[in-house]
């Protein structure tokens, strides 16, 4: 928050040099009093806000036999709530999630997957950035600080799942939940200005997969054994990309 | 002390060293275009993209960055191990070394996406990123070199100078380890995670500083009407020949084992077959034929060379060690991530199982450009300020 400090004094200047004092007394302690009142507001305005918690780990659980080749609706639903121009150069173009079609190398059995940020437990774009900007909420989910973000791109280089996406240019458009910049790294949020809001809602990736009819991508709390991921892990089972990294994800796959 | 007070003076006025200091300073000035215009415009007028996220200017900063830690060679050999041969050279040694850190640092900054928050790089730290290390070691060499050259530099100081060079000698290693660390720590990245990157970056520093070492000081000696006596480009001949063995002794056990671990096969036979390959065998096959031709003046010679085959051989060893390096970095990131180690990726809209694009642009040219000129260009006003070169041979 920012705080603006009007100086003027009020058209009573004192003449006097013990008046001019005195003047500069109160205009002090009136600085102090609306500094006080704008730190309070500060305050007021962050404690007003639910912190995330440790109860919770935020996850998806994607069921790859339900996901099918052609369907990128999960893609379109992400690119359409954050603002991001699909019609550019696949390679310089942010990639939230991105869909992969896979051939089993023994049995040549067939899959497709969507692959966004894994939303790790010990997430090695955390430990490389050099300003703490990814940093990793206590509900697991893995975010960028776009403030603090310097653009070096480690974080791209540590990352083992090619999930985050530098912006190469200038952004027009953007949407108020998704703020972006030109030159700071960005990857998938997990729709968190979504699952914060009140009305606990879900990602745009799951709601559009959902949409479509395939329902291939559940979110959940992975704390919470009676969510609905937690009962589908629980019963069908889910692996990790990369599982050898020891990441802990927060994406689990069913089918791969 | 090693170097005497009475023979070292600052440059005096040579033919040929305002035109160079003007070439330097438009090479500076074209660089800060490209980075303004890369900065202004955004990266996608370079080459890089979200598979290839370093490009050359990543390429110039390392080389910088460890040509800077090398390049202290000859100030150690002297405070340090006593070896006289170079303590005429000592001053120039550090001053060399700071000038070229700093031009490392500055094509390092001005590529970030962000350069106007270095300040916040520089006030906000993550302890567990060797990156925020590496900015303390890169500030902190700058300033043991600074007060290791005021020891050679004041006479009531000159009793530290030894004490100095051991705090520098280690700091710098440690230095080009973290920066070899920065690479060879990235678990995404099969064809980067090895820690024997850490010692190949160390053999890469000390023969590219070397190198750079004994061109600047036959460049700095013609100014000054004076040549390296044969004497000292004899020990420069030794030191070279140790040096790229170690970097041929590094390379090779990193690639033998990449090969001997099934995991690496893809990143090995983009290195040594694939798109990569013409650099990588072109750098050893050059770095072979150094060994060679340095051996063989041993030998015949000892340690003779001609000026003209002196610079060829120092030449040709930075641009091998600096298509090393180019083969590391822009090829590990080519090589594609290991997502799903037993399937085939048959479609995806971000390249995923194909090589990574790249083709440097101008821009990027540009920028590394004129980080190297601004090392020289800061080394040469530091040169006509300072009494660094010595007026006599060792």
């Amino acid at each position: 928050m920012t705080t603006s400090v009007n100086n003027n004094s009020g058209g009573d200047q004192p003449q006097g040099s013990g008046n001019a004092q005195l003047a500069r007394r109160r205009f002090l302690q009136k600085l102090g009093l609306m500094g006080a009142v704008a730190a309070s507001y500060t305050l007021l305005e962050v404690q007003a806000k639910t912190a995330a918690s440790s109860d919770k780990r935020w996850g998806l659980f994607i069921d790859t036999s339900k996901c099918s080749s052609g369907c990128d609706a999960c893609v379109r639903g992400c690119n359409e709530e954050h603002g991001i121009d699909a019609g550019k150069d696949e390679h310089t173009r942010a990639q939230w999630i991105r869909k992969i079609d896979l051939t089993d190398n023994l049995t040549g059995a067939e899959s497709s997957v969507p692959v966004m940020c894994q939303h790790c437990d010990s997430a090695p774009c955390v430990d490389v950035c050099p300003t703490g900007a990814s940093f990793k909420r206590a509900d697991g989910v893995v975010l960028v600080n776009k403030h603090t973000c310097i653009g070096c791109r480690y974080c791209m280089m540590a990352c083992p799942y090619k999930a985050r996406s530098f912006i190469h240019e200038n952004l027009t458009d953007q949407k108020p939940s998704a703020p972006r910049g030109k030159g700071t790294v960005e990857s998938c949020t997990l729709c968190v200005h979504r699952i914060d809001s009140d009305q606990n809602q879900q990602p745009a990736c799951a709601v559009s997969c959902t949409d479509e009819a395939h329902s291939a991508i559940v979110f959940g709390d992975l704390n919470d054994p009676d969510s609905d991921i937690s009962k589908k892990l629980k019963t069908v089972g889910g692996s990790q990309i990369r599982a050898d990294l020891s990441l802990n994800t927060g994406v689990r796959y069913h089918g791969l | 002390m090693i170097s005497g007070a009475g023979y070292f003076q600052p440059l005096k006025s040579a033919g040929n060293y305002l035109l160079w200091m003007a070439l330097l300073a438009l090479l500076v000035l074209a660089g800060g275009y490209c980075a303004y215009t890369m900065e202004h415009e955004g990266h996608h007028i370079t080459g890089m993209n979200n598979s290839i996220v370093w490009g050359l200017p990543h390429v110039f900063a390392i080389s910088l960055i460890l040509a800077a830690s090398g390049a202290l060679n000859g100030a150690t050999l002297s405070s340090v191990f006593g070896n006289k041969t170079y303590s005429p050279y000592a001053r120039l040694s550090v001053v060399l070394s700071i000038c070229l850190l700093i031009g490392g640092l500055i094509v390092l900054v001005l590529d970030l996406g962000r350069p106007d928050r270095l300040a916040v790089a520089l006030t906000t730290y993550n302890f567990k990123s060797i990156f925020s290390w590496n900015i303390f070691l890169y500030t902190g060499f700058i300033a043991v070199g600074v007060l290791y050259l005021a020891t050679m530099l004041e006479k009531s100081l000159q009793r530290f100078t030894q004490t100095m060079g051991v705090v520098a000698l280690i700091w710098r290693i440690v230095l080009t380890t973290g920066t070899g660390s920065i690479f060879g720590f990235l678990v995404g990245r099969s064809a980067l995670d090895s820690a024997i990157l850490a010692p190949l970056f160390i053999a890469l520093s000390l023969v590219m500083g070397s190198a750079v070492l004994a061109l600047v000081m036959t460049w700095a000696g013609r100014w000054q009407s004076q040549t390296v006596s044969a004497r000292t480009q004899h020990s420069f001949v030794r030191l070279l020949l140790w040096c790229v063995l170690a970097v041929l002794y590094f390379s090779i056990v990193h690639h033998l084992t990449n090969l001997y671990v099934a995991e690496h096969q893809s990143d090995e036979h983009n290195v040594l077959k694939g798109a990569f390959a013409v650099l990588f065998w072109f750098s050893h096959l050059a770095l072979l034929g150094i060994v060679a031709a340095l051996a063989f003046a041993l030998k015949q010679g000892e340690g003779y060379l001609s000026t003209m085959k002196w610079h060829a051989v120092c030449a040709v060893s930075l641009i091998a060690c600096t298509m090393i390096l180019y083969a590391v970095i822009i090829g590990s990131q080519s090589t594609p991530q290991l997502l799903f180690p037993d399937k085939t990726i048959t479609a995806s809209t971000f390249g995923d199982g194909g090589i990574g694009p790249y083709l440097p642009s101008v821009w990027e040219w540009g920028l590394g450009i004129g980080g190297t000129a601004l090392s020289l260009l800061l080394f040469g006003v530091v040169l006509r300020v300072l009494p660094i070169t010595s007026t006599t041979q060792s």
